[in-house]
């Protein structure tokens, strides 16, 4: 996206003199400190805050007064802080930085649960994990469709359409066929078609890339849309009732407490998921494949010279990420709803912006849509408790971290040199 | 081609020196003639034939991978795998080979840095390694000194002769005398897309120098003899830095007289764009001072300076002199459209562009199907007359144009020159700067040449055109004598310090590491600024 590209000498000017990068980030973490420390701590009741490692409130917990928690929690934060405005060497920045922001959670966490209603006092922390990864999964099939897409220089704005139409598909086909290999198959080559357009238009016709994607969004809407009308809702029994996957238990990890239970109980959309990051990661850096997609998304006229194809590798990674959104829009309806119109709901946008939170590389994608997947899943949480915090808060976190990073503020947000541009020979 | 040989490809920026090389390299497809390689006729689909038939190229804006380390750019494309159908990349022997080759020919790199950290001479010798990990009998190098200090060019020289001893046959592109006199055996001289001639290195430079210039038939301007009156424009010590940030204009002193046409003669980038630019206010003047009928002028707007009484014909049409898209008439009024008669108030006033458009058209003889045709519709002659019509629709003092007939056919040649003639008579100021030296020679009553950003020599028309060419070699006389001169001119006709350097000097800054291609558009002649597109029209708008 070529607005990203900016950051880059925004940050070469931010580094200089005495605020540095690091030492403006502090600000920020001491002024949350200071949020947590008074605030939540005065909020606090002095009721105990249980954290569970079960789905209720039975069972082994972790235990704090509410008010102690908070201001303690709230100390660490600014403590962090502080050791940033102090001068922290660069490789400890980002481990603090984690440190100073999970403590800010903790505190506000210690505050919500010990001021829920009496009897609420608990927070299960196995419907946390679980629901955190659920939430996520499609912004992980999505977010990793715009690595393959726009590492190779394609901006994939299409994400919502291709999980949308993948959704659309494995319901279809899932339920006429009665098989959910049929309908995760299906459900690859619905995305891949919407991918395949979006390829024909921007590489062999050119056609801005954004546009492009946002048309295609359009279109995914409008087609699933009307069969489903014409389709599934007068005849659900036949067209809208695909079998789901059941959950897969892995034998041992699935003992882990905590991790276990939430983790490895799961199906194989959760699994597939894992796996995917771990292969497209390995993949992009470490082999051919790899090697010659990144250097088709940075300067495509050099892989050309050295004898790249570089529309073909285009067409192929912009294809495969149709095929990988299309299973996360599976991930749905092969397992959990039965097809609704627009029941992707933006994932697909928020995908985009776990992309580029995570820096367009694969792991970071995972991390951003964990994060944001938590706080979806937090938003929920404060719901059944009656906070005083309104969910709408947290369900905003998304969006405005992704400003905060395309701004460069998180670190150096630098998309592929040739991201969005069609590649003209000679 | 032989084994073994430096062959230099001598001629100007815009010769075909470069399309020649990247049709070579199958970037380009030829639209006739064959290429033989050792009696055999070669087709070559792309890059990847040529270098299978071991052409390997250094291009003139590095093919490099900006974020990659220096082993990622060479294996790319000819990668070592492991694992099969996965391929898992084999870096180990990747850095083996850039390490062993990079030995053998004594070019030092290290094989992790990244590119965009690297100084632009060790970049080349990436490329350099590069082609050379790929086994290449044949490697063009397209014009490598341009970006290189002296030092680092010197460095180049000698890597050139250790491939010769090699084996290695060396096709170097430049139009650098001095450099070619140095390394090449053979040397192939070429103007406007031919052949015009073959030289030994033995030959001087002046016949290098006439062979690159040329000699057409000239061009003759009827014009009288210029009456000079007061100096309207005077630049003194003007110091001018180009896009990436390397000095292109370097204490230039130069005036020119109402009544006179100062001509600028020089081989394209030596700072002619930039000095012209920085005068119109598109470029910040660095030091020095701009002085327009002894008022200050540097430091104001464009569109100050253009209502200061300033004409300006941009050297490149389609980028910064129309909008292609807008009719001729409204691209008549792009400098006076928020102006009575054409504007009033919010509202522009059809009626009376289109009347003066009528007008000028008549005029300026442009050859259009209407007033409302897209200019862009219009042949680049008569585009470039309309560019002339608005110009010169208003009162001027000073008349700037740069390449004013650049691509332009014969009438309207003739047409623009007896124009900005008449202009002169009327008493403006000219200063025409143009690549062509029969241009310059026909337009001008002083001829100033400017090389690596400086006026190296200001000279009268009547000069022989071997010396200019000289001059725009960068070879001063020793001395001064014959060259007629006006006695206006501000600047000594040498200047000892450019007379000591005849080879790199100026060109590059030694403190500016890392500007890698990509910042800049890749235009064949390197004139068009990042800045620069429709900069005049938009700060009018």
């Amino acid at each position: 996206m070529s607005t990203t590209a900016v950051p880059d000498v925004a940050v070469a000017s931010v580094n200089e003199g005495f605020w540095t990068r690091t030492r403006k980030v502090g600000l920020v973490l001491v002024a949350l400190g200071l949020l947590a420390t008074v605030l939540f701590g005065a909020l606090a009741t002095g009721e105990q805050a249980r954290f569970t490692l079960s789905e209720d409130a039975a069972g082994a917990a972790l235990e704090i007064n509410g008010t102690v928690g908070a201001i303690v929690f709230g100390l660490i934060a600014l403590a962090a802080g502080g050791s940033m405005l102090a001068g922290l060497p660069k490789r400890w920045f980002v481990p603090v930085l984690a440190v100073g922001l999970v403590a800010f959670v903790l505190s506000f966490l210690c505050w919500q649960v010990s001021a829920a209603p009496t009897g609420q006092n608990f927070m299960p922390l196995v419907n946390i994990v679980r629901g955190t990864f659920l939430l996520a999964l499609p912004l992980i099939f999505g977010s990793l469709a715009g690595v393959l897409c726009e590492r190779s220089g394609v901006v994939n704005v299409a994400i919502e359409g291709q999980l949308l139409m993948g959704a659309f598909s494995g319901a279809l086909f899932g339920s006429i066929s009665g098989s959910v290999w049929v309908g995760l198959v299906a459900a690859a080559i619905g995305g891949s078609l919407i991918s395949l357009l979006l390829a024909v238009f921007s590489i062999r016709y050119l056609v801005d890339q954004v546009v492009m994607g946002i048309v295609l969004n359009l279109l995914a809407l409008g087609i699933t849309g009307f069969l489903y009308e014409r389709l599934m809702q007068t005849d659900a029994a036949r067209y809208n009732s695909a079998p789901r996957f059941s959950n897969w238990e892995i034998p041992l990890l699935s003992d882990i407490p905590l991790l276990g239970p939430a983790l490895f109980r799961g199906n194989i959309f959760l699994y597939l998921a894992l796996l995917l990051v771990l292969v497209i990661h390995i993949a992009l850096f470490r082999t051919r494949w790899g090697l010659r997609t990144r250097s088709v998304g940075e300067h495509p006229t050099a892989a050309d010279t050295l004898g790249v194809r570089v529309l073909g590798l285009r067409y192929r990674n912009v294809i495969m990420a149709g095929a990988v959104a299309g299973i996360g829009g599976a991930s749905y309806t092969l397992a959990l709803f039965s097809f609704t119109k627009n029941m992707i709901g933006g994932k697909g946008f928020i995908a985009l912006a776990a992309l580029i939170f995570g820096r367009w590389s694969p792991t970071g994608a995972l991390l951003a849509a964990l994060f944001f997947g938590f706080a979806d899943q937090l938003a929920t949480y404060l719901g059944a408790i009656n906070s005083v915090i309104p969910g709408q808060f947290l369900a905003m976190l998304p969006y405005l971290a992704t400003i905060l990073a395309v701004a460069g503020l998180v670190g150096r947000v630098r998309a592929p040199a040739a991201d969005g541009k069609p590649y003209i020979k000679g | 081609m032989e084994p073994g040989e430096i062959h230099a490809l001598l001629g100007e920026n815009g010769a075909g020196k470069s399309t020649l090389m990247n049709v070579l390299y199958g970037l380009y497809q030829p639209d006739e003639g064959e290429i033989l390689v050792d009696g055999k006729p070669l087709r070559l689909r792309g890059p990847s034939d040529a270098i299978a038939a071991g052409i390997g190229m250094v291009h003139q804006h590095f093919m490099l991978v900006p974020v990659f380390t220096v082993t990622e750019n060479i294996m790319l494309g000819a990668e070592q795998v492991r694992g099969g159908i996965a391929g898992f990349l084999d870096r180990r022997r990747a850095r083996r080979e850039v390490a062993e080759v990079s030995e053998r020919y004594n070019l030092r790199v290290d094989p992790d840095a990244v590119i965009e950290d690297l100084p632009v001479g060790i970049q080349q010798r990436v490329e350099i390694v590069k082609a050379l990990t790929r086994d290449v009998d044949l490697l063009i190098l397209d014009e490598p000194t341009a970006v290189l200090t002296p030092q680092e060019t010197e460095e180049l020289l000698t890597v050139m002769r250790s491939l010769k001893a090699a084996g290695k046959s060396i096709v170097f592109i430049t139009h650098k005398l001095g450099e070619v006199k140095a390394i090449a055996d053979r040397i192939t001289v070429i103007r406007r897309g031919k052949t015009v001639g073959t030289a030994s290195p033995e030959a001087s430079r002046d016949e290098l120098a006439a062979l690159m210039v040329g000699r057409t038939v000239r061009l003759t301007v009827d014009k009288a003899p210029a009456t000079p009156g007061e100096p309207v424009l005077e630049l003194s010590g003007l110091v001018v830095d180009d896009d990436r940030q390397v000095r292109a204009v370097d204490g230039v002193d130069l005036t020119v007289r109402a009544g006179e046409v100062l001509g600028v003669a020089g081989v394209q980038g030596n700072g002619q764009t930039e000095l012209i630019e920085a005068i119109m206010g598109l470029r910040p003047v660095l030091a020095g001072t701009i002085t327009l009928n002894g008022q200050r002028i540097d430091g104001w707007s464009t569109k100050k300076v253009l209502r200061a009484g300033v004409g300006y014909v941009p050297e490149d049409r389609s980028v910064d002199g129309l909008v292609k898209e807008f009719t001729v008439a409204e691209n008549l009024v792009l400098d006076m459209y928020d102006r009575p008669p054409f504007g009033r108030g919010l509202s522009l006033r059809p009626d009376e562009i289109n009347r003066s458009a009528r007008e000028r058209i008549e005029q300026f003889d442009v050859r259009t199907s209407s007033a409302d045709a897209p200019v862009g519709t219009l042949s680049g002659g008569n585009q470039q007359k309309v560019i002339v019509a608005r110009e010169l629709s208003r009162p001027l003092k000073l008349f700037i144009a740069a390449q004013p007939t650049r691509g332009v056919d014969v009438g309207s040649i003739e047409f623009i020159h007896s124009r900005v003639v008449h202009e002169r008579d009327a008493g403006t100021a000219v200063l025409v700067v143009s690549s062509e030296l029969d241009e310059v020679i026909g337009l001008a009553d002083r001829i100033a040449v400017m090389y690596r950003g400086r006026i190296i020599g200001v000279v009268g028309p009547d000069t022989p055109r071997e010396e200019i060419g000289l001059l725009m070699a960068g070879i001063t006389p020793d001395a001064t004598g014959g060259s007629p001169q006006d006695g206006s001119a501000p600047t000594a006709t040498t200047d000892p310090d450019v007379v000591a350097t005849t080879d790199a000097d100026v060109v590059s800054d030694a403190g500016t590491p890392a500007t890698t291609d990509r910042d800049v558009p890749a235009t064949t002649d390197g004139v068009v600024s990042a800045e620069g597109p429709g900069s005049e029209d938009e700060k009018d708008r």
